[in-house]
C-alpha cells in the first residue's frame, strides 16, 4: 500500500511538472458575455501563426471565477499570465508593469492613457494593460410602447422625474407591469447618484459618509419601488452584492424604460429582433448633471508570469490598432483606443437600431461628470457599490427603513476600511 | 385491457376501494409529475433559442416564427396571420415595421404592400429544435477533454475512497485499540463540516502543496469521506468476529483477512458507497471551480459554468450543457436503480 | 419472505461486481502481503490497526482536520490577507463583532445583522425542513410499502432527484419558478397573472424548503422503507383480524417499531438542513432581500466571494456553526446509544 502511495505521489509530481509553465507559454483567463471569446480565439490563432514560438492558451471561465477566485489565486501567487478583469484598481498590485517590455510605450500612453490610471497602483506610471471595452451606463426606451401609448419620448435633457412620469403613463395605457427598471448593481445606481450631486470620495481619499446627493436619489428610488414606478423584482432577486440584470423584462416588452448600459446593445439586437423598436436614450439628468458611469473590462498582465517578454508580445498584438478595431467591430463593444475612436468604427451588424444605439453611447462618453471618470480608478469604488446594493435592496424588500439602510451602508463601508488597514 | 387495469389498480385485500387506495394513487401520480416534470421541462427548454427562452407565456415545445422567401427580398421574411381592415384574416409576410404599423405583403404577390397595425397580427409559428445549443459548445470547446477529466476524477476518487475508507472502517470495527472512540468521534464530527465553510484554509493548503490547477487537488480533499467510513464500519460490525478468528487460526495475515474476508463480505456496502461516490464526484462543482482554472483541466461541471458572464448569462448553452451532464447520472439511474434502492436499504444505514 | 430473497440476490450482485473490481487489485494485494506480515510480526495487531487507519487519517488530517484548525486560527486574526502568516492577531475581536448587538431579540440591532438574519433563517429552515421531510418521506414510504404494481418503478421515481447535483437542482427549479417558468405558464392557462415566486419573501422561503425536500426525500424514504419492511407482517395480520382501524395500526404498531430509523432520518436531515447552501444559492441567491440567506452562504460570501474578503469573520462564524453541529452530533450519539441499550434489533 505504501508503494502505491509512493507511486501516487510520483504520479502527482509528474502531473505537476507537466502543467508547469514552459518557455513561450502564455495563458489568458477570459470570461465572455457574448461572442467575444470566439473573436479573441480567432485573433489569437492568427497571432500564433505569425509567432510559432509562443503558445497562447485561452482559459474561458465564468465571470464569478474572475471576481471571486482570481483574487485568491493572485494572493497565493498563482494565476494566469494575462486576465480579463473588472476590479482593476483593487487588484492593481498584482499587475505586471509592461512599460519596459512593450515595443512602443508612447503608443500605449497615447491611445490607452485615459484609462491607464484605472488599473495601476496609485502614484506610478505603470502600464498594466488596456481596456478590452469601455462600457457606459445609459437608458433604453421601448419606442413602440411609447408610440402605442401616444406618449412622446422625453428629450435629450429630460430628467429622471420626466422619464418616470412618461414611463408611468406608458405603463398605465399599455397595461405593462413595470414602467422602469434598473439593474441590481452598485455601479448602475451610482450614475443617478452622481447626477443628484453625490460625492463618494472623502477629503482623505477614503470613502466619505453617504451624502445628501446619494440620499436624494436613493430615497427617490425606494419611493419609486414602493409606488410601482420602478421594478422591484430585479432588486430583491438576490441577497448580498450579487449582480442581477433587468434585461429580460425589457426584452419581453414588460418595461418602458430600462437603465442599464452599452453592453446590452448586442444582447438586445439578437433577442428583441424585430419584436419592437427600441432606442438608447443616454442618461437622464439629475439636479447636478446628466452623467452616465463609465466602466468596462480590462486585459491586464500579471506579475507572477514566468514569461514576461512573451506576455508583452501578446499584449502588444492585442492592443494594436487593427486588432482593437476588428475586435470592437465584431463584438459591438465600445473601444478604449483613441486612434480607433477618432477614425470611427463600422460595427458589424445589420441591425440599424443597434448601430444608432452604439452611436449614442459613443457620443455620451464625452459628457461625463468628473467624479464618474474618477470612480473606476478609485480603490474603494467596489466597496461602496457592494454596500449600496446590499442595503438598498434590503430597503426595497421592506426589510429596513431608509434611515437604517443609510446608517448600515456607512457602517459596512467603515468596517471594510478598518479591516483592510489591519 | 380491463383486466390489466384491474391488475394495476389492485386494491388492498381486494375488498373494494379503501380511502387509502385513493390516497396512494393520487400521491403516486402527483409524485410522478413532480419528480420527473421539472427535469423534462429543463430538457425541453434546452432546445429553445435565446429569444424563445425569454418569452412569456412560454411554450412547452420550442417554436420559432416561420419564415418565407419572397421574391424581391434578399432575406427570408417572417410570416404572420393578420386581421385585415375588412375583418378577414390572411397569411402575410412582414417587410418592415415602422412604429406600430407593419408593412406586409402577400408572399405570392410581393409587389403590393398592405399596412397592418401590429396589434392585429400574430406570428405563424413552427416547431424548431435549437440543436445549436448543443453543437456549438461541442465545436468551440474541448468537450472530450472535459469528459475525460470528469471520468478520471470520478473513477480515481472513487477507487481511492473505497480503498482508504474500507481500510479505516476495518480498523475501526474489528480492532480494539487506544483512541478508537476518539478517531470515530473525530470522523463523525467532521461529517458535519460542509466544504464551503473551510474553503479558504483548504485552498491555502492545496496551494501550498502545489496541487492548484491539478486534478489531484480536486481528488484528494474529497476521498477521505466520513460518510463512507461510517457506512462501511456499520456494515462490518455485522460480520461475526468468529470468521476472523478462524482465519487467524489458519495463519492468515491481517492483510489477507482484510481483503479476502472483510472486503468480499462488505461488497454490498462497498457497491453502494461506490455508486454514491461516483455520483458525488461527478456532480462536484464548487471545489473544482476553485482549483481548476486551466481549460485542459476543466471537468464537465466547470466547463458548463463558463457561459455565465459578468453582464449576461447565456442560458441556452447552460441549459443544454446541464442536460448533457445529467445524461450519465440518468444512465446510472436507469441501469442500477434497483440495485441502488435495495442496496441503501440493505446497508448499515438502517 | 420477499425480504430474504431480495437480500440474497443483492448480495450476489454485489459480490460479482466486487469480483470484477478486485481482479487487477488481486496481484498487487499479494505482493503487498509479504512486507505487511513483517509489520504484523514486529508491531502486533495494534500496529496493523494503525496501518489500516493511516491512509484515511492522513488524507483526512491534511484536507479536513487541518483546515478546521487553520480556520480556528483564522478566527483569531483580522485583515484581508489569505495566508495565516500575513494576518494580524486580534484575539476574540471577530467573535465579539458577531455578538455585538444592542438588543439580542432583534437581529437588526447587531453589528453583523446579516449573520443573525442568516441564523434566524437557518433556524426556521431547519424546523420546517425536518418536520416536512419526515412527513413527506414517511407518507411516501408507507405508500411504497403497500402491495403495489411495479413497486421498484415507483421507488425509483421518488429516488431520482437524489442523484442530481445541487447546482442542477437549483437550476431546474429556478427555471420553473421564474417569470417565464412552467408554473406561471400553468397558472396563466387558468387566467392568473404571472407571479415572480422567488421574489416574494414567503414563497421564496417555501421554495427553498420544498426544493430541498424534492431533492433529498428519496434517500430518506428508502431508509424509512427499510425499517417498514423489517416490521414482521404477522403483527399486521393479527391487527387486521382484530379489525383494528388503519390509523390505530399505524400509531400502535408501525410508528413505535419505526422509531430507530426515524431517529437516523431526523438527525441526518437536521445536519443537512443546517448546512444548506448550494441549491439555494443557485435558486434564490439568498433573496429577496435577505429572506433566504442561510449561514453557510453568509460564511462563503464573507470569507471568499466578497470583494473585500474577511476570512477571520467568516471563520469565527463557521466555528460557531461547527459548535452547533457538534452538539447535534452528541445528541445523535446519545440517542443511538440509548436505542442500543434498549436492545434494538441490531
Amino acid at each position: 500500500m505504501t508503494r502505491t502511495r509512493t507511486m501516487l505521489a510520483a504520479f502527482a509530481v509528474g502531473l505537476l511538472t507537466s502543467t508547469a509553465a514552459l518557455a513561450g507559454d502564455v495563458r489568458i483567463m477570459w470570461y465572455s458575455d457574448g461572442i467575444e471569446g470566439e473573436v479573441l480565439k480567432d485573433l489569437i490563432d492568427r497571432f500564433m501563426k505569425d509567432n510559432p514560438d509562443i503558445k497562447v492558451t485561452i482559459d474561458n471561465v465564468s465571470y464569478s471565477v474572475v471576481r471571486e477566485q482570481l483574487p485568491v489565486q493572485l494572493e497565493a501567487g498563482d494565476g494566469p499570465d494575462i486576465a480579463r478583469v473588472t476590479n482593476l484598481k483593487a487588484l492593481s498590485k498584482h499587475w505586471l508593469d509592461l512599460r519596459p517590455l512593450v515595443a512602443d510605450a508612447a503608443y500605449w500612453d497615447k491611445n490607452f492613457g485615459d484609462q491607464a490610471d484605472w488599473m495601476r497602483p496609485d502614484g506610478t506610471d505603470q502600464i498594466s494593460g488596456f481596456m478590452t471595452q469601455i462600457t457606459l451606463t445609459g437608458g433604453f426606451a421601448n419606442k413602440t410602447l411609447f408610440e402605442q401609448a401616444g406618449v412622446a419620448l422625453p428629450g435629450k435633457d429630460a430628467t429622471w422625474d420626466d422619464w418616470a412620469k412618461a414611463a408611468k403613463q406608458v405603463a398605465e395605457s399599455q397595461q405593462i407591469p413595470f414602467p422602469m427598471a434598473l439593474d441590481r448593481s452598485g455601479h448602475r445606481i451610482t450614475a443617478p447618484d452622481i447626477a443628484f450631486g453625490a460625492n463618494y470620495i472623502g477629503a482623505d481619499g477614503k470613502p466619505a459618509p453617504l451624502d445628501e446627493g446619494s440620499k436624494a436619489f436613493i430615497s427617490k428610488f425606494i419611493g419609486w419601488i414602493e409606488d410601482g414606478t420602478m421594478s422591484k423584482d430585479v432588486w430583491v432577486s438576490a441577497a448580498g452584492s450579487t449582480y442581477r440584470a433587468g434585461a429580460d423584462d425589457f426584452i419581453n416588452g414588460q418595461v418602458a424604460f430600462y437603465y442599464s448600459g452599452s453592453w446590452q446593445v448586442p444582447n438586445f439586437s439578437t433577442k428583441i429582433g424585430s419584436n419592437f423598436d427600441w432606442v438608447a436614450t443616454g442618461s437622464p439628468c439629475g439636479p447636478a448633471n446628466c452623467t452616465g458611469m463609465p466602466g468596462g473590462a480590462g486585459l491586464v498582465a500579471i506579475k507572477y508570469t514566468k514569461n514576461p517578454k512573451d506576455v508583452a508580445k501578446v499584449m502588444d498584438y492585442l492592443a494594436s490598432e487593427p486588432v482593437v478595431k476588428e475586435f470592437s467591430e465584431r463584438t459591438l463593444f465600445l473601444p478604449a483606443h483613441k486612434g480607433v475612436i477618432e477614425k470611427g468604427l463600422d460595427f458589424k451588424t445589420d441591425d440599424a437600431q443597434a448601430k444608432t444605439a452604439l452611436g449614442i453611447f459613443v457620443t455620451a462618453t464625452t459628457s461625463l461628470a468628473d467624479l464618474a471618470r474618477k470612480l473606476p480608478g478609485w480603490p474603494w469604488s467596489d466597496t461602496i457599490y457592494g454596500a449600496l446594493v446590499t442595503r438598498v435592496s434590503q430597503a426595497a424588500a421592506g426589510e429596513m427603513t431608509l434611515d437604517e439602510a443609510y446608517s448600515r451602508i456607512d457602517a459596512d463601508i467603515a468596517a471594510k476600511v478598518k479591516d483592510s488597514a489591519l | 385491457m380491463s383486466r390489466a387495469i384491474e391488475f394495476v389498480f389492485r386494491r388492498r385485500g381486494g375488498k373494494g376501494w379503501h380511502w387509502t387506495d385513493i390516497v396512494t394513487w393520487v400521491w403516486l401520480i402527483v409524485g410522478l409529475f413532480v419528480m420527473f416534470g421539472p427535469a423534462v421541462w429543463l430538457t425541453a427548454s434546452s432546445f429553445k433559442s435565446p429569444a424563445a427562452l425569454a418569452e412569456f407565456p412560454p411554450t412547452i415545445l420550442p417554436y420559432v416564427t416561420q419564415k418565407v422567401t419572397v421574391e424581391g427580398y434578399d432575406k427570408p421574411l417572417d410570416l404572420y396571420t393578420a386581421t385585415l381592415e375588412d375583418g378577414s384574416t390572411a397569411t402575410l409576410a412582414e417587410v418592415r415595421r415602422i412604429g406600430t404599423v407593419s408593412q406586409m405583403v402577400y408572399p405570392e404577390k410581393p409587389a403590393e404592400i398592405v399596412k397592418v397595425n401590429i396589434a392585429k397580427r400574430t406570428p405563424v409559428r413552427q416547431m424548431s429544435f435549437a440543436t445549436e445549443n448543443y453543437t456549438e459548445p461541442f465545436t468551440h470547446f474541448d468537450f472530450v477533454r472535459y469528459l475525460w477529466n470528469s471520468v478520471f476524477v470520478t473513477v480515481t476518487a472513487t477507487l481511492i475512497t473505497l480503498v482508504v475508507n474500507s481500510m479505516a472502517a476495518f480498523a475501526l470495527s474489528k480492532y480494539e485499540f487506544r483512541g478508537r472512540t476518539f478517531a470515530m468521534l473525530l470522523i463523525l464530527a467532521t461529517l458535519m463540516v460542509p466544504l464551503s465553510v473551510i474553503m479558504v484554509p483548504l485552498y491555502s493548503i492545496v496551494s501550498a502543496l502545489g496541487l492548484f490547477n491539478n486534478l489531484w487537488g480536486v481528488i484528494l480533499p474529497t476521498v477521505a469521506t466520513p460518510t463512507g467510513v461510517f457506512i462501511l464500519r456499520q456494515y462490518m460490525l455485522t460480520i461475526p468476529d468468529e470468521l476472523l478468528d478462524a482465519a487467524r487460526m489458519d495463519k492468515a495475515s491481517e492483510w489477507q483477512i482484510y481483503w479476502r474476508i472483510i472486503l468480499p463480505l462488505t461488497a454490498p456496502a462497498l457497491a453502494v458507497l461506490a455508486i454514491f461516490s461516483v455520483v458525488w464526484r461527478w456532480n462536484d462543482f464548487l471545489w473544482p471551480l476553485i482549483v481548476l482554472s486551466r481549460k485542459e483541466l476543466y471537468t464537465l461541471q466547470v466547463g458548463l459554468s463558463i457561459y455565465s458572464g459578468e453582464l449576461n448569462v447565456q442560458w441556452h448553452f447552460i441549459l443544454a450543457m446541464t442536460v448533457v451532464t445529467m445524461i450519465p447520472v440518468v444512465l446510472v439511474f436507469l441501469f442500477l436503480q434497483r440495485f441502488i434502492t435495495t442496496g441503501i436499504a440493505g446497508t448499515g444505514l438502517k | 419472505m420477499a425480504e430474504i430473497s431480495r437480500q440474497t440476490s443483492q448480495n450476489r450482485t454485489g459480490q460479482s461486481l466486487g469480483e470484477i473490481a478486485m481482479v487487477p487489485v488481486r496481484l498487487a494485494m499479494g505482493v503487498i502481503d509479504a512486507p505487511l506480515r513483517w509489520v504484523q510480526k514486529k508491531f502486533g495487531l495494534g500496529g496493523m490497526a494503525v496501518f489500516f487507519l493511516l491512509p484515511n487519517m492522513l488524507i483526512f488530517g491534511i484536507f479536513v482536520l487541518l483546515p478546521f484548525f487553520i480556520n480556528f486560527a483564522y478566527s483569531m486574526t483580522g485583515g484581508t490577507a489569505l495566508f495565516l502568516s500575513d494576518r494580524t492577531f486580534v484575539g476574540a475581536d471577530q467573535y465579539s463583532r458577531l455578538f455585538d448587538c444592542s438588543n439580542y431579540a432583534n437581529p437588526n440591532t447587531c453589528a453583523e445583522d446579516t449573520f443573525w438574519t442568516a441564523v434566524g433563517n437557518t433556524g426556521w429552515f431547519v424546523i420546517l425542513q425536518v418536520t416536512l421531510m419526515i412527513a413527506v418521506s414517511l407518507i411516501t414510504a408507507l405508500i411504497l410499502n403497500r402491495d403495489l404494481m411495479a413497486r421498484s418503478f415507483w421507488r425509483a421515481v421518488f429516488f431520482f432527484p437524489v442523484l442530481l447535483s445541487p447546482v442542477v437542482v437549483g437550476l431546474i427549479w429556478k427555471w420553473i419558478l421564474q417569470r417565464q417558468g412552467l408554473l406561471n405558464f400553468g397558472l396563466f392557462g387558468f387566467g392568473f397573472d404571472p407571479h415572480v415566486w422567488l421574489n416574494d419573501r414567503n414563497w421564496a422561503f417555501a421554495a427553498t424548503v420544498g426544493v430541498s425536500i424534492w431533492a433529498h426525500m428519496g434517500f430518506y424514504t428508502l431508509i424509512i422503507l427499510a425499517g417498514l419492511q423489517a416490521i414482521p407482517k404477522d403483527l399486521y395480520e393479527a391487527a387486521e383480524m382484530d379489525g383494528t382501524r388503519a390509523m390505530r395500526v399505524f400509531s400502535r404498531i408501525t410508528l413505535p417499531l419505526l422509531m430507530p430509523n426515524l431517529l437516523v432520518v431526523i438527525v441526518l436531515v437536521l445536519i443537512r438542513a443546517v448546512q444548506i447552501f448550494d441549491e439555494v444559492y443557485v435558486l434564490t441567491g439568498g433573496g429577496p432581500g435577505t429572506s433566504t440567506l442561510f449561514v453557510t452562504q453568509y460564511i462563503y460570501e464573507t470569507g471568499f466571494a466578497a470583494q473585500l474578503r474577511n476570512p477571520g469573520l467568516a471563520a469565527a462564524a463557521s466555528i460557531l456553526m461547527g459548535l452547533v453541529l457538534v452538539v447535534l452530533t452528541l445528541v445523535q450519539l446519545g440517542l443511538s446509544r440509548s436505542r442500543d441499550k434498549k436492545g434494538a434489533r441490531k
